[in-house]
């Protein structure tokens, strides 16, 4: 029984990391960039919805509603002024040390702003959630809807990317930005719109951040980004159903090596599984292995 | 292929720098100053008497800034002891003349605040208020051998010298000071604890708790730990403590992660009496904080100024009319420290004509030998190594408010 109760504890952990997972491997797989500050405009859209529905007193759709726009928003511009600038660099480093940059200045931004104090973040999920078993064993309504969300993002990002002109123009874009700009498709505007989807994602994977862990500091998404990337480096980086399988399968990984090994060792193990992951298959989980022609 | 692995290095590269970056930037002071009262080397309060003799104590403490509200508490509340014992006669009859210094929470300013007051003739420090301040002051009051007693300087090494004692307890102390509470309160069977392992603060005080605990009135039934870079899922931390049947929850830790843990163990419907230390102090300001969460959360703290004894009440009285707050431990630390330098002084029949040097062996070998009662406890005793011994005191939030435990 107790094993079941962690294993349900993992999988909301590992539901938060997937979702996360999703936008970044989203970023990745179109734009081939890692974008650090994922976990950052995810802080943000956090304290977007904080704060809107704390003058809204307590409305927290319409906090949602607005952090989406806002973090889309925030998306396009960063993309814009920080990281197009440097997608002809020389090297891919350019870009990482520019994401990473941005990171801090996100954080400090809200630091300024909203203090190193940290904010009791209220639940967007009214919903109790499930019980079995007279009780004993829970599952949260936010683990619930979180891994709900996350399927229907897989399902429409999966569909998008597929079945529209706009996914098709991606798809073309992630194999090979010359050749795509040499069929009439706008690379630029391309990459803008991955990055107004992946940022959107992350207001959202934001509120249920914070509904499951619902205390709010300027480095509240710095961790779980960082884990969340892990995640979808473990299913396969670039890979939609990847991430998805990588955060849940990272979250169980995590509590389990917490309550059988030793609470204090959890990221060793959970970084090391990376480095496991990494040299046996380099490419993850669900990753394609792609062969480069000459 | 080779493209792809190369940019996959440099990624997993960046973010084992970035976990390890992301750890170091989480240690954010979060006091509040109140730049109240920033005027520096005031109130002479005394009138000498006949012969013109006077004691003259000097308070240091960051009256501006971040800790501001710490330094004024202490400097205002040792103010207000002289002020108190002078109406009454002073210290063995002869009047004390009081100053105090800003230090503005830096080591180097508090040294320049010490060399001040040396100049203006202090005979005893009650300071520094801040524990690396303190610190930096005591190489110095050892090197002049001037007696000083820190009112709540905590870190261990504050008191490494034999001419510096403390009032409040040190941080791996009150890992002692709770095992104490716990068990003389028969508030548990079975305990739980929750410690941040990547903090000395945390660390220090479990490990005296552990230790303390041996052979008390109830058993360690699951210690678990986290570190700054694992704080957000406590799930596993409190599912082992509920399995182990922990009815008391001890969280030597800060208040930040404390309203998680909290927040966590409501969802799982686990409750506990959750325990902590100075470092809870301050989980009712946390913004938009369900203060119901915390109802029934124990802190071990020296001092609630909601207490009826007929001291507290008389000094919060005082210090809010002079003052205009109510005041904090900080401030009931130094009030204490100025007190307790006056009972060592008249225990030992001291005069104001003896070197600083000669006042301080003096006062050293008293210190050991006094007992004294104050706000902060009714029996405090100290040994040589300047730490102090008295019952540990506890709150218990009670409708959103500190109150008394007990």
């Amino acid at each position: 029984m107790s094993f079941l109760t962690y294993l349900i504890s993992g999988l909301s952990l590992g539901s938060i990391y997937a979702i996360i997972a999703l936008g970044y491997t989203m970023v990745y797989g179109i734009a081939k960039m890692l974008n650090f500050a994922h976990g950052d405009f995810i802080m943000v859209g956090c304290y977007i919805i904080f704060s809107v529905s704390g003058a809204l007193s307590g409305n927290s759709l319409v906090g949602i509603i607005v952090a989406i726009i806002l973090c889309t928003l925030l998306g396009i511009t960063t993309e814009f002024v920080a990281y197009r600038p440097l997608r002809g660099a020389s090297s891919p480093l350019a870009v990482l040390i520019t994401a990473i940059g941005v990171s801090y200045f996100l954080e400090n931004v809200a630091l300024l702003i909203f203090g190193a104090d940290i904010k009791s973040f209220t639940s967007v999920i009214k919903w109790e959630g499930l019980s079995f078993a007279d009780g004993q064993l829970r599952i949260q309504g936010v683990t619930i809807v979180t891994i709900l969300v996350s399927l229907l993002v897989l399902l429409v990002l999966q569909t998008f990317i597929k079945r529209t002109k706009q996914g098709q123009a991606m798809l073309a874009v992630a194999e090979d930005k010359g050749a795509a700009a040499l069929m009439g498709i706008n690379v630029n505007q391309t990459i803008m719109l991955t990055f107004a989807i992946g940022s959107a994602l992350a207001a959202i994977a934001g509120a249920l951040l914070c509904s499951a862990y619902p205390s709010l500091s300027p480095y509240t998404g710095a961790m779980p980004g960082i884990k969340a990337f892990v995640a979808a480096v473990l299913g396969g980086i670039g890979s939609i159903p990847g991430a998805m399988i990588g955060g849940l399968l990272l979250g169980i990984v995590e509590i389990l090596s917490k309550t059988y090994i030793s609470s204090q060792l959890s990221d060793a193990i959970v970084f090391g599984i990376l480095v496991i992951v990494l040299l046996v298959k380099p490419t993850g989980i669900m990753g394609k292995v792609i062969q480069e022609k000459v | 292929m080779k493209k792809y692995s190369e940019m996959l290095t440099t990624a997993v590269a960046s973010v084992m720098a970035l976990a390890m970056l992301a750890g170091c930037g989480e240690t954010a002071a979060t006091n509040s100053g109140s730049g109240a009262d920033t005027n520096a080397t005031a109130a002479t309060e005394a009138s000498a008497p006949a012969d013109g003799a006077v004691f003259k104590i000097g308070a240091i403490g960051p009256l501006t800034g971040g800790a501001a509200a710490y330094g004024n508490a202490v400097c205002n509340a040792a103010e207000l002891a002289v002020t108190e014992i002078n109406a009454n006669g002073g210290i063995n009859g002869y009047q004390v003349e009081y100053s105090k210094e800003d230090d503005e929470l830096n080591a180097e300013k508090s040294v320049n605040a010490y060399n001040t007051l040396k100049d203006w003739g202090m005979q005893m420090l009650v300071g520094s208020t801040t524990s690396a301040c303190s610190i930096a002051v005591s190489e110095y009051t050892k090197a002049d051998n001037m007696f000083q007693l820190t009112p709540s300087g905590s870190a261990e090494d504050c008191v490494k010298y034999d001419n510096v004692f403390r009032v409040c307890f040190s941080d791996p102390n009150q890992g002692i000071a709770s095992a104490q509470y716990i068990s003389d309160h028969n508030l548990a069977t079975k305990v739980g604890i929750i410690y941040d392992s990547s903090d000395v603060y945390s660390n220090g005080i479990y490990q005296k708790f552990v230790e303390e605990s041996e052979g008390k009135n109830y058993e360690i039934v699951s210690a678990e730990a986290f570190t700054q870079d694992n704080n957000t899922d406590f799930s596993v931390q409190l599912q082992k403590a509920k399995d182990a049947g922990a009815d008391l929850v001890f969280l030597p830790i800060y208040y930040k992660d404390a309203s998680l843990i909290l927040t966590q163990a409501n969802t799982m419907g686990y409750k506990p009496t959750f325990f902590g230390v100075d470092g809870l102090d301050g989980i009712l300001t946390v913004d938009n904080f369900d203060a119901s969460l915390a109802e029934g959360v124990m802190l071990l703290t020296p001092f609630a100024a909601d207490a009826k004894d007929d001291l507290t009440v008389k000094f919060v009285t005082a210090y809010q009319d002079k003052y205009g707050e109510i005041p904090n431990q900080f401030a009931a630390d130094a009030y204490d420290a100025v007190y307790i330098i006056k009972q060592a002084i008249e225990a030992k029949n001291l005069t104001p004509d003896m070197s600083t040097s000669d006042l301080c062996e003096a006062i050293k070998g008293a210190m050991t030998e006094i007992e004294a009662a104050g706000l902060t406890s009714s029996k405090m005793t100290w040994d040589a190594s300047g730490e102090p011994n008295k019952e540990p005191k506890a709150v218990v939030i009670k409708d959103g408010a500190y109150v008394s435990a007990q």
